[in-house]
């Protein structure tokens, strides 16, 4: 989709800051062990993408970044402040984490508009006016300015996925999450929303995306991961990771997925 | 027209017309009601039976029926004898409410017809005001419109009632919300509003009495068991209405919280009050419910029976919200969050939209069935639109007339249903956005 070539000068430099600290971080859905002494750590205007069989614990993995799932073990550091049941903290880190889903979730009752100025104008309590300017620029920055009085029924679902990439910026996030952004897409429409994600990328944004999309990883990625039943079984940059992958699971699981 | 040139319909000589068949009103018989042996049939069998209702009915309610006249002795013909309800209107609409105050009853009507139309008209730049008038101001002017009497009050009281009201405005108002100021009075609202709260349990008390009294008595008051005829089936049907659906939003939202003690209490009061007839509801509220109270303690029949509905009503409102907000996706919830939105913007800003709106049939079905509920009144002794009509046909003087009595309250009861039927439609119509 994205052109495999492009030169990884195109990668904008990692800082030394940490943004993201995941240590031991274990998780389990009733008796079900999902997440497996997870570490990770993210730098600033890092960009990682995670890779791995369906049911492995990807979605859940970033899911613990914005606390919509809780852990039960272990640590997990966001922009200097730690998750755990306090309340305030959850909203401080959610207002600063965006996330993309797969199934878009945008808000059928509100206009595309609405939907980007909704947390702005409620969470971090802009004016109006100036929540609504932010939006269209950010819309422009997608690409669908001439969309923002429609409803969320009435556009594509590339448009719609890109929408919601321009709701998540709307609150200025410092990190971006996404959850498999184009699986839910029709292949035409792929293209047009990793464009957009290649184009966040480059203007230096924390990145961590849950994607099957190797030609998009090889072209943004700082690091690839690997997870196989609720372990980062591999973590290189993606030079080594599709040339000599470390584990045999990374071996058998590209070779089943670069095979078409 | 007639000077202009006309272009000239070149009709395409392939142009394909729909058959006569299929179109017109023949088309349409065809299609509609005889398009098989079946339906011929059917259509006929229907002809006939209205064939056998209609044309008496008819008779009865107009070309036989006595439309004039004062007294019994103008009921002379075969058909309905509206005279019954000519003389009796006043009672069947107002109650025993005195003649000289009806204009009362009447100004709080124009009042709410007023505002309410306001609300209707398409781009009407003040509909917030109006609903905020509608929903705080209003109720007050009725009340006191409604009741009367004598009305003695602190001017101090007023002025901290009002202050309140207003200060909280302000902090919720949107229109404010880009003031430089706004971040100031935020802070200091939490001491304000309980400054004010503490003045009106304790201030009074603490000077021992009442500073800067005033009385208010603009018209002399009607005790509530005057009270009667349609005006008492609208007031409790208003009140239960606008009473149940906050009540059950918030049982709804109750039952689906994760908090294992709100879950309880709402789910143990939704099942309680759902598994009672509403007639016990409404017998324990007026004869049972005096035991409990201290000596001495009274309690309106009215407020105790508006009471009663409302609960009552409140309960089966939960559940149909509950509906909806059931079929709320999970990734709505986890979008709003997300956001930051917590968990009562999320609601009220993502969910509930969504949620009522699904459920808006269910609401007005509630709706009309609380409308009609109302009548139950009758056995607590307030007489209802529907109770005024029988007790009118219980009069030595016009007794036999009881039919045209449940024929016009009858209608009028559906005429009312009928239009929140209609409106209930207008409005998901006017929400749909897709999906
Ligand atoms: N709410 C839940 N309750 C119970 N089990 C769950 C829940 N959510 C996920 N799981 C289970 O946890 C495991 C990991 O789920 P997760 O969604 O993280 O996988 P994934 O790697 O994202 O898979 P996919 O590629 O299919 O999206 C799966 O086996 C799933 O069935
Ligand atoms: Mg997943």
């Amino acid at each position: 989709m994205v052109e495999a070539g492009r030169a990884p000068a195109a990668r904008s430099p990692v800082s030394s800051e940490v943004m993201i600290e995941m240590r031991n971080v274990h998780k389990w859905f009733g008796a079900f062990h999902v997440l497996r002494d997870v570490s990770l750590t993210v730098h600033r205007g890092e960009r990682i993408v995670i890779c791995g069989p369906s049911g492995s614990g990807k979605s859940t993995l970033i899911r613990c970044i914005n606390r919509l799932e809780d852990h039960q073990r272990g640590r997990i550091v966001v922009d200097g402040t730690e998750l755990t049941g306090n309340l305030k903290h959850i909203e401080k880190i959610r207002s600063e984490v965006g996330i993309v889903f797969q199934q878009f979730n945008l808000f059928p009752h509100l206009t595309v508009l609405e939907n980007l100025a909704l947390a702005p104008i409620w969470v971090r309590r802009l004016p109006r006016r100036e929540a609504e300017e932010t939006a269209m620029k950010y819309l422009e920055r997608v690409r669908i300015p001439e969309q923002a009085r429609k409803y969320p029924a009435q556009l594509s679902g590339g448009q719609q996925q890109r929408v919601a990439i321009a709701r998540a910026l709307c609150m200025n996030p410092k990190i971006m999450l996404f959850d498999e952004p184009t699986s839910a897409l029709d292949p035409e429409m792929i293209k047009e929303v990793l464009d957009v994600m290649v184009e966040l990328a480059e203007s230096g944004m924390t990145m961590l995306v849950v994607t099957h999309e190797m030609g998009f990883a090889r072209t943004v990625a700082h690091r690839m991961m690997f997870m196989d039943e609720g372990q980062i079984v591999e973590d290189s940059p993606p030079e080594e990771f599709f040339s000599r992958p470390r584990s045999e699971r990374t071996k058998l699981f590209l070779s089943q997925i670069l095979r078409h | 027209m007639a000077g202009r040139a006309q272009p000239v319909q070149q009709e395409h000589p392939l142009a394909l017309r729909p058959s006569a068949a299929t179109v017109g009103v023949v088309g349409w018989l065809r299609q509609k009601l005889f398009s098989s042996p079946l339906n011929a049939a059917l259509t006929f069998l229907a002809l006939y039976i209205l064939y056998l209702v209609i044309p008496p009915l008819v008779r009865w309610a107009f070309i036989d029926a006595d439309w004039v006249g004062s007294t019994r002795e103008a009921c002379r013909r075969e058909g309905a004898c509206w005279v019954f309800i000519r003389v009796w209107f006043e009672r069947l609409m107002y109650g025993l409410y005195p003649r000289e105050e009806i204009w009362r009853i009447n100004a709080g009507y124009g009042l709410l017809v007023g505002a309410g139309a306001l609300l209707v008209v398409p781009r009407f730049p003040w509909k917030h005001w109006v609903g905020v008038f509608l929903l705080v101001v209003y109720p007050v002017i009725a009340f006191y419109l409604f009741v009367g009497g004598s009305l003695t009050v602190s001017l101090v009281t007023l002025a901290v009632i009002l202050a309140l009201i207003g200060g909280t405005a302000v902090r919720l108002a949107p229109a404010f919300r880009d003031r430089a100021w706004i971040a100031g009075w935020r802070r200091a609202y939490p001491v304000f509003a309980l400054g004010a709260l503490a003045w009106l349990a304790l201030g009074e008390r603490l000077l021992g009495s009442a500073p800067l009294t005033v009385s208010v008595h603009l018209w002399p008051m009607v005790e509530t068991r005057l009270w009667g005829g349609l005006f008492l089936t609208l007031v409790i049907a208003a009140v239960g209405i606008v009473g149940s659906l906050p009540l059950g939003i918030l049982l709804a939202l109750g039952r689906r919280s994760e908090l294992p003690v709100v879950r309880g209490i709402c789910v143990a009061f939704i099942e309680v009050w759902r598994g009672v007839p509403l007639i016990t509801v409404l017998f324990m509220a007026s004869n049972m419910f005096p035991l409990f109270m201290p000596e001495g303690v009274n309690f309106d029949k009215l407020l105790r029976a508006l009471l009663g509905v409302t609960i009552f009503a409140s309960a089966y409102m939960a559940e149909v919200v509950r509906g909806g907000l059931q079929a709320i996706p999970k990734g709505q919830y986890e979008a709003a969050e997300a956001l930051g939105l917590g968990y009562w913007r999320t609601m009220g800003l993502v969910v509930l939209p969504q949620a009522l709106k699904i459920v808006i049939p269910g609401i007005v079905n509630n709706f009309i069935g609380l409308f009609k509920d109302t009548t139950l009144v009758l056995i607590i002794g307030l007489f209802d639109f529907l109770g005024m009509a029988q007790a009118a046909a219980s009069n030595a003087n016009w007794l036999g007339f009881a039919i045209e009595g449940y024929v016009f309250t009858g209608f009028g009861f559906w005429l009312f249903c009928f239009g929140m039927s209609r409106y209930s439609q207008h409005l998901e119509r006017a929400l749909h956005t897709g999906r």
